[in-house]
């Protein structure tokens, strides 16, 4: 029962990485139309966010160290960072320390930038286009994308650690009553988790409540009656994919610290996204959270070894094989709406 | 001519004389020369950019007619390579029995693929397809290891001893036709040119002509104007007493066998097969083949398979060294400056040139690369009223 | 088979003057010399097939800079690196055999069909007559056996499976990087000095064959000890949250993870278990352990803090003080400004045996070129002394055990060589089960038709 449970958290921790990119990809597919192959390499860029700002607080300047030599017997070089210069060592240190969480107030603004260039740039001529080019030039704009950070940061994971205060384990078993150790959960998943879900349920409610948000459902609903209504669709339509953008790089802030970041990260998320965003039905963004967190719970059960050992491949296998099933049962996933996307 | 249309047979013909003339246009600039980086005709990218060209003429059939975007076409062409090497390690060395098993296994994988998928339309297709295909990849690379050889793949062995002869004397076997092997090749030699005309490569040219032949005809066929009354409008045909179904499953087959010919004939070339061929960026791959040579034309795939192969081979081998070589006439500063600029795009570089290449193509050229021949083929002809629509869109089927 | 039309077509369109006699087929030229791209008088070109893009494009980047240096050495630039340590002295700086080394290079993409065709590019147009390099065991097998077709030397670079120089031996393929085996051997004996006989292991394998080669190994060698396999779980090659697989192993009744991953998959289950409190925490009243059987610098530098103490193996490592190590490190460092990784010293050692074997061959054909590397014992290559064992083409030397630095002093300065495990300890038989049986053959070598 208490390996249950874990599987649950993990269920629940994957999930959530799953439906905040599906929820982005949602947004873009359900209110323009768009089938935007570069939303994995958002996801990259928020998890770079993090990396690019650890990097510039941990900018130094080098000192030689006269009592140590380098490899090749030259005197090595100590490291002083500017943050510790400016704001003293102890701040400085905790400066450092915190720089993923701060990395989500870097990322915002950068994050609808890029977005804002993106739609205004390219994606809004493609509107019209088939999705077959929208698919072509996203994917190439998502070629683009890695391969410059790939320039600059090199194919290997860069390790990006949470806060020290968040390192160790919950010990959640407690709170349900088994005994100390049963069931241990790292606190920054339990945080991921908990972020993911006050993100989800900001942008349902800016969508459900304010009027800037009715507009937008309206304009996803039927986008010629609202544009003949006077209402500049457009525009809200290109804050829409900002939005999106920076649902998809504060996602990928906040993994930094689960999965190392590296440049090609986005393209292992794009095919799974699309996945999610379709069994969850097209168009809906409550089908996509909630596809999220089921494909998530399923997957870390099938890898369970209980269960591997009786279905062997199982855990390979489970995400796509949960998505056909579901596909076939539910014409249009689990909340999809009639004729979107189906020609 | 053979039941096509006069343009038609001009089209065909022009693609016979491509084909045929290959190693020489591939091979335009002299051994030795700073360019020779650029040249094509060797049997491995030859081999290659007709056995791609079958698999996106295959995809286009689907794709361009009907509309249906299958995500999981690698994995048809992963079944047929796995089927054409059993056949060659159990069966016989001679490649022709492996390449019509490899199209009758990814035939019926891709009826049974199809029959589901097919159920669903648009990206719900799409979505199928692509699950079908990820979980081959995910089998063949792991649990299905003894079937498949996992990561490493199958190869033939020394130990190998098919049924119908086979190396006697402890020497691994080599894929052949009746004897003739696949890598026999004729070199040429004419000034500072090498041409090389490679057995492997015009047989598998052989089928691509074959397999071109078909999509024309299928283009021009009842049938093919019941795959396109699929794409304009599937309610229409089912309120005039025809199943749209009938016909989509029938293409998509017909396009799964296009795909396990190009594994088998993959095979055939070079007698190696490995899981990742059916790994969703190889059926991404075949997407982006036919979009950017331009979806629904009868050539346009072919070209854009031969555009990707190329950036492949070609770009990814190109290295610093190469860009001091051509940069060696310049004074020393300009020449690092140079080599510097030019640096990121190349070798490790060729994926960013890749997607910069299909931004451009996709931007500039909404039809793909054929609406591009055929812009600069009005240039040439401004005299014959081109500028007129039906004869800008005509030439590119 | 007379296709001489196709010449006069040929001759007539281009309107130039034929070769005369030119024109034979490849076989019969290949005759001439009795092997594939025989090398002509002034130059000789050899292929370097890295990953340059994809998970492993830093490490092929690695290999591709040993590779440059390695041929600088051979034609006699740079301070000369190894060849001033290496045993055999028959390398003068003149080249191989008179001849200007040059190379060409191209992306393995880390898939097999992707380095098959750089590969076979490299043969049919740029006509090298050895192709080395890779970063894999799936890239290693695929391109070893396509060079064994082709009639030319493969030299493996990083490859880590047993099938390599195992199941999947070839004549013409050559592998100086340790294997599965090795690493169970050398490890299993320092893991039961630290932590005890009586250790209950469970294992994460990365689902592919050389997760099953290296299970296979360290399961085999850990038992020999005295350790009991609890569990061992498979793991798809493209997860990256590995903590659904953690997550069970603290309750398991389990006291040591050995996580039998490589690359992104090491990086990623190694941080999911620190993140889990593995390293902190206790079972059946032991400290947890964990267990990383390969390790690479570069991964290392990927997983960060979080192998800070944990064991696992390697080929070689810069803080070697070794004089062949030293030389290497040197002329790597000064030229690029870091130290090497194990990658690129593997893969500079191939060159330089490559180069020195034709040398003593005195020819570059691929069976002479064999011949001369088979049972060759060097030393001064950082290794020690070493075998170049002719049965199934593998290396045989000391092997490093290695343990996260607790207090690294750069970046690069993350590994610190607990243990240098003599070759006798890693020594096993041709036919060993683990390595293909006595089914295993290496097969004829091939020149080329």
């Amino acid at each position: 029962m208490d390996q249950i449970i874990v599987q649950i958290l993990n269920g629940l921790d994957k999930g959530s990485a799953y439906a905040l990119i599906a929820l982005g990809l949602t947004l873009i597919f359900g209110t323009l139309g768009v089938v935007n192959f570069a939303h994995g390499a958002l996801f990259m860029l928020g998890s770079f966010c993090a990396v690019i700002l650890s990097r510039i607080l941990s900018a130094s300047h080098e000192v030689a160290d006269p009592t140590r030599l380098d490899f090749l017997g030259n005197p090595a070089m100590n490291k002083v960072f500017y943050v510790q210069d400016m704001f003293g060592e102890a701040a400085g240190a905790a400066i450092m320390d915190w720089a993923v969480p701060l990395a989500i107030l870097f990322s915002i603004p950068v994050m609808i930038g890029v977005g804002f260039i993106m739609e205004r740039g390219l994606i809004k001529h493609f509107y019209k286009r088939p999705h077959a080019d929208q698919i072509l030039v996203t994917f190439g704009l998502a070629i683009v994308l890695q391969e410059v950070i790939k320039y600059f940061f090199g194919a290997n994971p860069i390790q990006t650690p949470a806060p020290d205060a968040f390192k160790g384990s919950l010990d959640f078993g407690v709170f349900l009553g088994y005994e100390a150790n049963a069931i241990m959960y790292p606190y920054w998943r339990l945080v991921y988790f908990f972020f993911s879900a006050v993100i989800i349920a900001a942008v349902f409610a800016f969508l459900q409540f304010t009027t800037f948000g009715m507009v937008v459902r309206a304009g996803m609903a039927d986008r010629e009656t609202v544009g003949l209504l006077g209402i500049d669709i457009d525009k809200r339509f290109t804050f829409m994919f900002g939005l999106a953008a920076a649902v998809a790089g504060v996602a990928g802030v906040m993994y930094a610290p689960i999965v190392a970041p590296n440049y090609h990260m986005g393209m292992d998320f794009l095919v799974l996204s699309f996945v999610v965003v379709v069994v969850g039905g097209m168009g809906s963004l409550p089908g996509a959270v909630a596809a999220g967190f089921l494909l998530g719970i399923l997957e870390s059960f099938a890898s369970m070894p209980v269960i591997v050992d009786i279905l062997p491949g199982i855990n390979q296998i489970i995400i796509y094989l949960v998505a056909i099933v579901i596909l076939l049962t539910r014409p249009r996933g689990l909340m999809g709406r009639k004729g979107v996307m189906e020609d | 001519m053979l039941g096509l249309t006069k343009q038609d047979s001009k089209l065909m013909l022009i693609v016979i004389g491509l084909v045929i003339l290959a190693p020489f246009i591939l091979n335009p600039f002299p051994e030795g020369s700073a360019m020779a980086q650029f040249n094509a005709g060797y049997p491995d990218l030859m081999q290659r950019f007709v056995i791609f060209g079958i698999f996106a003429i295959g995809f286009n059939l689907l794709f361009g007619l009907t509309g249906y975007l299958s995500f999981g076409h690698a994995a048809f062409l992963g079944v047929g390579s796995y089927a054409a090497i059993w056949s060659l390690k159990l069966i016989t060395l001679n490649v022709l029995p492996g390449i019509v098993f490899a199209i009758i296994v990814a035939g019926a994988f891709s009826f049974v693929v199809g029959y589901v998928s097919l159920r669903r339309s648009g990206i719900y297709f799409s979505i199928l397809t692509l699950a079908f295909a990820q979980m081959s990849y995910a089998l063949a690379y792991s649990v299905l290891t003894p079937i498949t050889g996992g990561e490493t793949g199958l190869q033939i062995k020394n130990t190998d001893s098919p049924l119908l002869g086979g190396p006697t004397d402890g020497s691994i076997g080599r894929a052949n036709l009746f004897g003739a092997e696949m890598g026999n090749s004729f070199e040429l030699n004419i000034g500072n040119w090498l041409f090389t005309f490679n057995l492997g490569y015009y047989i598998a040219a052989a089928f691509m002509l074959a397999a071109f032949y078909l999509s024309i005809r299928i283009f021009r066929s009842p049938f093919g104007i019941m795959l396109r009354a699929v794409k304009s409008n599937q309610q229409r045909m089912n309120y005039t007493g025809l199943t749209p179904k009938r016909y989509t499953l029938s293409a998509f087959v017909i396009s799964g066998m296009f795909a396990g010919l190009a594994g088998g004939l993959m095979v055939a070339m070079d007698t190696q097969v490995g899981p990742e061929r059916m790994f969703w960026t190889a059926s991404g791959e075949v997407v982006i083949m036919t979009i950017l040579g331009g979806a629904g034309t009868l050539f346009g795939p072919v070209l854009g398979a031969g555009f990707i192969k190329y950036m492949e081979n070609i770009v990814s081998k190109i290295n610093k060294d190469i860009l001091h070589e051509w940069f060696a006439f310049m004074p020393d500063g300009l020449e690092d400056f140079m080599v510097a600029l030019v640096y990121p795009f190349i070798g490790k570089g060729w994926h960013l040139t890749l997607g910069i290449m299909f931004m451009l193509v996709v931007i500039f050229l909404p039809g793909g690369l054929v609406e591009g021949g055929q812009r600069i083929a009005a240039k040439f002809r401004r005299t014959k009223n081109a500028d007129t629509p039906d004869g800008a869109s005509k030439p590119a089927e | 088979m007379s296709k001489s039309n196709f010449t006069r077509r040929g001759v007539l369109k281009t309107g130039a003057v034929a070769g005369a006699g030119m024109a034979l087929p490849q076989y019969l030229r290949a005759q001439e010399s009795g092997f594939t791209n025989a090398p002509g008088a002034s130059e000789v070109t050899l292929g370097f097939n890295v990953p340059q893009t994809g998970p492993y494009a830093d490490e092929g980047a690695d290999e591709l800079r040993a590779y440059e240096l390695a041929v600088e050495h051979i034609n006699g630039g740079g301070d000369g690196g190894m060849l001033s340590t290496f045993s055999s002295k028959a390398l003068d700086g003149t080249g191989i055999l008179g001849r200007e080394v040059k190379y060409v290079t191209g992306d393995t993409q880390t898939k097999s069909d992707a380095a098959r065709a750089s590969a076979r590019s490299m043969i049919e147009k740029d006509g090298a007559i050895m192709i080395t390099g890779g970063s894999s065991s799936g890239v290693a097998v695929a391109v070893q056996a396509l060079c064994q077709e082709a009639g030319v030397i493969f030299m493996a670079g990083l490859t880590h499976s047993n099938d390599t120089t195992g199941k999947d031996r070839k004549a013409n393929g050559f592998r100086h990087f340790f294997n599965s085996y090795m690493t169970g051997a050398a490890l299993a004996p320092v893991l039961a000095a630290r932590y005890g006989s009586d250790r209950k292991a469970y294992h994460l394998t990365a689902d592919y064959n050389w997760g099953y080669t290296t299970e296979e190994a360290i399961r085999a060698s850990t038992e020999a000890v005295g350790w009991e396999t609890v569990n061992s779980v498979k793991t798809p090659l493209t997860q990256t949250d590995f903590s659904s697989y953690i997550a069970p192993v603290l309750n398991s009744g389990a006291d040591v993870l050995v996580l039998n991953h490589y690359g992104g998959n090491m990086v990623n289950s190694l941080t999911s278990a620190v993140q889990f409190g593995l390293r902190e925490a206790q079972a059946n009243g032991k400290d947890f352990e964990i267990v990383v059987p390969l390790f690479s610098r570069l991964m290392a530098r990927g997983a960060g803090e979080n192998i800070k103490g944990i064991l696992g193996s390697t080929n070689w490592h810069w803080s070697l003080q070794d004089e062949g190590s030293q030389a290497f490190v040197r002329s790597f460092g000064t030229k690029y400004g870091f130290p090497p990784s194990t990658a690129a010293h593997t893969t500079y050692v191939q060159t330089l045996l490559y180069a020195d074997a034709v040398t003593r061959a005195g020819s570059f054909a691929p069976c002479a070129v064999a011949e001369a590397l088979e049972d060759f014992e060097f030393d001064g290559l950082g290794n020690g002394k070493t075998l170049y064992r002719g049965d199934d083409h593998q290396c045989f030397k000391d092997v490093l055990v290695v343990k996260g630095k607790d207090n690294p002093e750069s970046e690069f300065d993350l590994l610190e060589v607990v243990e240098v495990t003599p070759v006798d300890q890693v020594m096993y038989s041709p036919d060993h089960p683990q390595m293909g049986g006595a089914e295993a053959t290496l097969g004829e070598c091939n020149n080329g038709a």
